[in-house]
């Protein structure tokens, strides 16, 4: 299963790579420049980075020697990873996909940047992900669509699709997402990579930008378990910057990865395995839990029976809270502002107009119709009841389980343009994501097999703060299987 | 709910968009098919459930009054659109 | 002739005397250059998150307390959804459905002497916005963020007020209490204590409101005051003349002296109130309440009981003396000092001191002259080193900063004859000065006693101890 550690650099997980910089077998600057030089070669047909910082990132990866030169260094220290442009990096665009923030040089660091910088980790760029994280194709970008490594007519996932093709194509060891419906967990899926998103307030959200503020979590890709527990261990833990960042201690989530299987009790809800599940992607599900089964884990088929709920309480929570959130945008402090603007209503409406990208506008429309006056109530109010109800499901389910195994998408990627002039159809490939960003719960994907060229996730979702149980569960499925080493041929 | 061109533009001024007049009925379908959908919840009876605002059934956290931050005018005005003595201009405001 | 009924019901936004802001660490100082105190989270930068300053809350818990309202276990911050330039987020985080205070009340003194409770339907914690300099930039306007997210109590009474009158009386109620409690500096001009007024008029005796007008952002006593009494007017007229009254928000010109139609506030707005997902919910516990509690200073009413009873103060100056918390706190660092003589000090404190901050226009924390200094100065009237006109004057010395009572006493010679055989002396030389005037006090003409007292004095340069020199003067012109 281990690759030898004289794999080419880019063939090698985090936890090799960091094997290797720590026996001095490369430095930080020889593997940043190997990644950076694949990307300079491949992004062009990807179009998985916005913005490729390889001057600083060769500065960040020398500072990295020379604190291992000094015995300072950690686990992530000279490893390189990409962010998505959802996070603010201070002198850095961080754009959000959007031309509304096409020039927007954040002044300052999410947290998130902050702890990893005091990790070591070196920064290789901004990944590319649907405007404001609004998409599960990536083809809402102002940048432009990303192309999935395994097949480059199909869509990646989204939002976090830049990340997760980055990451499955080798061009980044590990990358950062965030996760409001589905947007790390879908997009791994699709690209045949493992993502985890965290207990709501687990990981900080300062300086994350914001799209639904009660469901964004930021989190870590990439290829395996292990080196998402990796990057975990580094994003989480308290913020006083975020005052619904949780302050409990993290836990050392690698440390936990090999615990065994037997006696897992793991749930199967039969409303993830019905109607609209594609059933060759069904199939590779199935044989991923009889894996499990070898592994010692007992599977109990259990019912969310609200499930179906899920995607119409979520499609008027998000816009509502995006309508809010987005209303910052106005064109007075930073991002875009009209030309000769010929009121203050006009500088708002063109530099809106202009700024945002269609399916920005049509969440925005929604979520400020949900709460105008009169409807308040049958639209928010009635979704924050059904949100209740979606969340005692889960709180019913993990009395009788310790996890719930179903699929992360119910296709494998679809093609490029084939959704994107139909919201309805494109919001219900996070069908079996978004219930768990209304409960908080944290969520996983690992890659589980393919249908045809095209990759299937399994999703593993845990009770509150259970992340560890996750990634060790995700663990013994990658010790024994190898869908997680599959590189796409074009990339290889 | 179906809506048509006159409340998508309603909404759109509230919601502070220029929508032009060209694309309001394709607005117009996608919204009302965006709440068709989200009306599936009107399937469920949910009288008395407590509404649900957070994930976490938790108290908000607080700080201390003490002033941590300095002027950072320059910095932030660097990616102002329009400045100048200090101050963000706009367009004339009415009162 | 209809007779008219004026309901009027306050909305007083208090900016509460935090270091910080409500949601940052950004400073809340007045008066600083533009911009320069709005940090990320003031100016709305994307990522940001407001986390509450826990002395807001503790300020509002003050409040509520004071006024006997409910301090509620739970409150919940929401967003008020609008774009303005001064308002970075397109949202102002506000208390909605769940208020920090509910259902207080205060009780406020009428013309007459009788008194009127007026109930408070709740007070909010919220953030002010920035401002808007309407000064020229091309056509343009400029946006100032320094004050985007300064803590404010908003305070809202219930439409019990029947008057301009009591509006203002009610007001000034409030606008004590704050200040008292320390949960605000009261300063009017510089916008911490300003009051929106919602006013109707109906027939008398009819049960239901009239449809009221919103006057926003009064911040003296005298303009609420005015605005309102125009705005009676201006609705009686209105209705008197068959029209009818809209539903407002108006704004108050001092200039003309008038309200009229606020532009900016012409379409309806439609706020899309709903729970900020950024903050969890507020919970006050128990233990909270009873420290806040413990914490409260003495209030108006109460202290000013204490001092009629403990110093034998009238009424009167026992209300002049509490009417701020200052000036009592200084009256009674004077008392203190002097180690009693209370009828004195108040006599001080409220004559020539408050005459003095008055005349120079000072606040009382900006006098020259401390509690201790006033304290000093009418120990030696005390004592007799002085007697009380010329402690007059070494008031005014020591305000004007020429030294310590006693100091300007030795300097100037001020010390007061109380030597019996010296005050004879003088009383000798001024009788063999006015032979004539002796002669006729002799004679029978006893108000010219007051012209020897006058003349002795005058002699002494005002040292001489007056009751010596009435006691020797009367027996020496005895003959």
């Amino acid at each position: 299963m281990n690759p030898s550690t004289s794999a080419a650099l880019h063939e090698q997980t985090i936890a090799q790579l960091s094997a290797g910089l720590a026996a001095g077998q490369f430095s930080s600057e020889e593997l940043t420049c190997a990644f950076l030089q694949r990307i300079g070669r491949d992004n062009p047909q990807l179009n998985a980075f916005i913005t490729v910082t390889a001057e600083s990132a060769l500065a960040q990866a020398r500072a990295a020697d020379e604190r291992r030169r000094q015995g300072q260094a950690g686990l992530l220290t000279g490893i390189p990873i990409a962010y998505k442009d959802i996070f603010c990096t201070q002198g850095v665009r961080t754009s959000c996909g959007s031309r509304m923030l096409d020039r927007f040089i954040a002044p300052y660091n999410a947290t998130v940047v902050e702890r990893l910088n005091a990790a070591g980790a070196v920064m290789l760029g901004k990944t590319n992900m649907d405007e404001f994280a609004m998409g599960s194709s990536n083809e809402t970008s102002f940048y432009g669509s990303v192309h999935n490594p395994w097949d480059l007519n199909a869509v990646p996932g989204g939002s976090s699709g830049g990340s997760a093709a980055a990451v499955a194509a080798r061009l980044t060891p590990g990358a950062t997402g965030t996760d409001t419906g589905g947007s790390i967990r879908q997009p791994a899926a699709l690209c045949g990579i493992t993502g985890i998103k965290p207990t709501y307030g687990r990981v900080s959200r300062w300086g994350m930008i914001a799209y639904a503020s009660s469901l964004d979590q930021g989190g870590p890709m990439a290829r395996t378990a292990e080196d998402c527990a990796l990057l975990l261990a580094a994003m989480a833990g308290f913020d006083p910057r975020d005052s619904t960042c949780v302050d409990r201690p993290v836990p050392d989530y690698a440390a936990g990865l090999n615990q065994p299987l037997a006696g897992l009790k793991i749930g199967l809800p039969k409303e993830y395995f019905g109607e609209g599940l594609d059933s060759a992607v069904a199939a590779a599900v199935e044989t991923a839990i009889a894996e499990y089964r070898k592994l010692g884990a007992e599977t109990i088929e259990i019912s969310l029976p609200n499930s179906q709920l899920a995607i119409p309480a979520y499609y008027v929570v998000a816009p509502a809270e995006c309508s809010s959130n987005l209303a910052r945008f106005d064109g007075v402090r930073y991002g875009h502002r009209c030309e000769n603007p010929q009121n203050l209503l006009d500088l708002y409406i063109r530099s809106r107009a202009e700024g945002f990208g269609a399916e920005v506008q049509r969440r925005i429309l929604v979520g400020t119709f949900a709460l105008s006056a009169g409807y308040y109530d049958a639209y928010y109010l009635k979704a924050q009841q059904i949100r209740r109800l979606i969340s005692d499901d889960f709180r019913r389910a993990f009395d009788q389980v310790d996890v719930i195994a179903g699929p992360t998408s119910p296709t494998v990627a679809f093609n490029l343009g084939e959704k994107v002039d139909d919201p309805i159809t494109m919001y219900l490939s996070d069908i079996y994501t978004i219930a768990v960003n209304l409960a908080g719960l944290p969520g996983l994907s690992l890659p589980a097999g393919f249908v045809g060229q095209r990759p299937v996730g399994l999703q593993l979702i845990g009770n509150y703060f259970a992340e560890e149980r996750l990634l060790n569960v995700a663990h013994r499925y990658q010790q024994v299987t190898d869908w997680h080493n599959r590189i796409p041929t074009a990339f290889a | 709910m179906s809506l048509g061109v006159v409340e998508v533009a309603k909404i759109a001024h509230l919601a502070r968009l220029a929508i032009r007049a060209e694309d309001a009925p394709a607005y117009a379908r996608n919204l009302s098919a965006i709440l068709e959908l989200v009306e599936q919840m009107n399937a469920v009876d949910t009288s008395g459930v407590a509404p649900m605002a957070h994930p976490l059934d938790m108290a908000q956290r607080l700080r201390p009054d003490e002033v941590a931050e300095s002027n950072q005018r320059e910095r932030f005005q660097a990616i102002a659109p329009r400045v100048e003595a200090g101050l963000y201009l706009v367009p004339k405001v009415i009162e | 002739m209809m007779e008219w009924e004026t309901v009027i019901g306050l909305e007083i936004h208090a900016q509460l005397a935090t270091k910080s802001k409500i949601f940052s660490a950004a400073a809340t100082a007045y008066g600083a250059e533009p911009n320069t105190q709005a940090c990320a989270i003031d100016l709305g930068m994307p990522g940001v998150l407001p986390v509450l300053n826990q002395e807001a809350v503790r300020m509002a818990a003050m409040l509520g307390l004071a006024i006997g309202a409910n301090i509620a276990c739970r409150s919940v911050f929401a967003r008020k959804n609008y774009f303005y330039p001064d308002l970075p987020k397109g949202y102002q985080i506000s208390q909605y459905e769940l208020p920090v205070v509910e259902k207080g009340e205060l009780s406020i003194d009428l013309e007459d002497g009788s008194s009127k409770v007026i109930g408070v339907t709740r007070a909010h914690l919220e953030e002010d916005a920035g401002k808007s300099l309407h000064e020229d930039f091309h056509g343009q306007s400029g946006i100032d963020l320094n004050r985007a997210g300064t803590p404010l109590l908003e305070i809202v009474s219930e439409p019990d007020l029947r008057s301009a009158k009591e509006a203002v009386a009610y007001m000034k109620k409030l606008h004590q209490m704050v200040v008292y409690l320390g949960i605000c500096d009261g300063n009017m001009q510089e916008g911490s204590f300003r009051c929106d007024a919602n006013v109707s008029v109906r027939p008398k005796g009819q049960a239901q409101f009239g449809t009221r007008a919103e006057i926003k952002n009064l911040n003296s006593f005298r303009f609420v005051e005015r605005a309102i009494e125009f705005e009676i007017e201006r609705q009686i007229d209105r209705i008197e003349s068959g029209e009818k009254i809209v539903q407002e928000t108006r704004l108050y010109d001092p200039d003309k002296g008038e309200t009229r139609p606020m532009r900016s506030k012409e379409e309806a707005n439609d706020y899309r109130y709903f729970p900020d997902p950024d903050l969890l919910p507020l919970v006050i516990d128990e233990a909270f309440i009873e420290t806040v509690r413990a914490s409260l200073p003495e209030l108006p009413e109460a202290k000013k009981q204490r001092f009629i009873a403990q110093y034998g103060l009238s009424s009167y100056d026992a209300g002049v003396l509490t009417a701020a918390r200052a000036l009592s706190d200084y009256y009674e660092a004077v008392v203190a000092a002097l180690g009693g003589e209370p009828k004195l000090c108040a006599n001080w404190v409220m004559g020539d001191f408050s005459a003095f901050l008055n005349r120079d226009g000072k606040d009382l924390a900006e006098s020259p002259v401390s509690s201790a200094q006033l304290a000093s100065l009418l120990q030696r009237i005390q004592d007799r080193t002085i007697s009380g006109k010329i402690a007059k004057d070494v008031f005014e010395a020591m305000w004007v900063g020429e030294g310590d009572t006693d100091a300007i006493i030795e300097k100037r010679g001020l010390r007061q004859i109380t030597d019996t055989s010296a005050i004879e002396k003088v009383i000798d030389e001024v009788m063999a000065a006015n032979p004539d005037q002796l002669a006729q006090y002799r004679a029978g003409k006893d108000k010219l006693f007051a012209f020897f007292v006058g003349q002795v004095m005058k002699a002494s340069k005002g040292k001489a101890n007056p009751q010596q020199v009435n006691d020797r003067l009367a027996e020496k012109l005895k003959g």
